[in-house]
């Protein structure tokens, strides 16, 4: 017989699969936006944030809700509170995903500086990252949460370049450049501040499922790697 | 060095094997909870530090219980002294039915010899002091014991054991017979006499071991399944039928 207990994670477990899946579409919406100039689509990744704030308020609830309750313990008890750091990860992921939506807002009007070609690379880093560490959580998979922690690098790599591309092409030889270099100097940074939050959620999964902290213990993952 | 360890400890009552190979150590002066089901041999274990189990017909027991160093189960251990030195207090507060004052005294009664009426009367003043009874009573030390509240009752206890200066308190659910308000007084108070004494709880709370004890061990079925860091225990067991047993999995 399935408790009440069990059906109740089992809904949380849904909840934050819905908050992944609205900050994915966030990251998605927002950069196509930007690729296609597509002014429409940046606002209503704007409009939608207050859905994600909405559904980040809610889970944020049934979590106190239940530990008030039920008083969880062991697996039970770091599964929710790693679920509400990650709901507070996703938040943040969706809130960037606007950020670089109002990138794209002072960008659309004005000539394309560059064709994009490592800011869509970025992008599908970032995207997958996403992705792994939401279905990491999901499936309470330590493999594919260090999976996630050994992505962080490549995207790191490619901020860089856009960094170097950005000022050394563009900004220092033509400074009428600089207004709209900035704005994408910026998305590359939001786009690796995306990757940062999915570390920041495998490390929580690793913890979730098998009670190690390995957060500000890098030491401890290249001993297992 | 350990207040108590055990070493390959077995109990049987009759043919039932209740304690299967129990190796444990218990830290002085801290809080240590035993969990498990009913019928795990928690309660059996902690009886097992004062040798209550000798009144039960058919018991028999096997490897070693050191409080201090020694062996208590060896055949010549002194039993007075023991139970001195290790109290117990139990699921429903027993006061005598005799006055608040007699009832602290009782040990001394039977353990000191030509104590004076002021050193009697200082044991019970502090005794009650020590289980913040004082204040409560001062005026009335020779009303019924059994007059008073259920928590005063197992207060009173408490102060009965305390007035022989024992160094190991063993509480067999001392909790379950009281509201919520009296319980969180009374693991106050186990926190404060955890100065002072070495204390062993037998409970069924989960919560309440949790919140209260430094050390941590589960039993099922008679064996000591995990012993170990309170915090570790909760949050991390090891086993996974202890893991099951505390998020409400087992059976």
């Amino acid at each position: 017989m399935e408790r009440h207990f069990d059906q109740e994670l089992k809904e949380l477990n849904e909840d934050i699969l819905k908050m992944g899946a609205l900050a994915e579409e966030a990251i998605y919406k927002s950069v196509e936006a930007l690729k296609n100039r597509d002014q429409g689509m940046a606002k209503s990744v704007i409009d939608n944030d207050a859905l994600v704030d909405q559904l980040e308020l809610a889970i944020d609830e049934k979590c106190i809700d239940f530990i008030a309750r039920y008083q969880p313990m062991a697996k039970d008890l770091r599964f929710i509170t790693t679920g509400m750091k990650i709901n507070a990860e996703l938040e943040r992921i969706a809130d960037i995903a606007v950020d670089i939506a109002q990138r794209t807002l002072e960008l659309v009007d004005k000539p394309l500086l560059k064709p994009l070609v490592d800011i869509p690379k970025l992008t599908a880093v970032a995207q997958k990252m996403v992705k792994a560490a939401i279905d990491s959580f999901v499936r309470a998979d330590i493999a594919l949460a260090r999976q996630v922690l050994s992505s962080e690098p490549e995207a790191n790599e490619l901020r860089n370049l856009i960094h170097q591309e950005l000022v050394d092409d563009y900004m220092v030889k033509d400074s009428s450049s600089t207004p709209r270099a900035v704005q994408l100097l910026l998305i590359a940074r939001f786009l690796e501040r995306i990757c940062d939050h999915t570390t920041n959620i495998a490390e929580d999964v690793i913890y979730m499922v098998q009670a190690e902290v390995v957060k500000h213990h890098p030491e401890k993952l290249k001993k297992e790697n | 060095m350990a207040k108590i360890a055990t070493r390959k400890l077995n109990l049987w009552y009759g043919d039932f094997h209740a304690l299967k190979d129990v190796n444990a150590s218990f830290e002085p002066k801290k809080i240590t909870a035993i969990i498990g089901p009913s019928g795990c041999g928690k309660s059996t274990l902690l009886r097992v530090f004062n040798r209550m189990n000798d009144l039960i017909e058919g018991v028999r027991t096997d490897g070693e219980v050191l409080i201090d160093g020694a062996n208590i189960l060896d055949p010549c251990a002194d039993l007075v002294a023991l139970r001195k030195k290790v109290g117990m207090v139990f699921q429903r507060p027993n006061p005598f039915p005799l006055s608040i004052y007699e009832n602290i005294i009782f040990g001394e009664r039977i353990h000191g010899a030509g104590i004076t009426r002021d050193e009697l009367d200082g044991i019970v003043e502090k005794s009650l002091k020590d289980v913040l009874l004082w204040d409560e009573l001062k005026d009335r030390l020779q009303a019924p014991a059994l007059s008073l509240s259920l928590e005063q009752k197992q207060r009173l206890c408490i102060a009965r054991l305390i007035a022989v200066r024992p160094d190991v308190l063993l509480m067999d659910e001392p909790c379950s017979t009281l509201d919520p308000q009296a319980t969180a007084r009374i693991e106050e108070l186990m926190r404060e006499l955890k100065n002072n004494y070495t204390i062993i709880i037998v409970t069924h709370n989960m919560q309440q071991a949790a919140r209260i004890s430094d050390d941590a061990g589960f039993m099922l079925l008679g064996e000591l399944i995990e012993f170990g860091k309170t915090d570790q225990l909760f949050t991390a067991p090891q086993d996974r039928r202890t893991e099951d047993y505390i998020t409400g999995r087992y059976g």
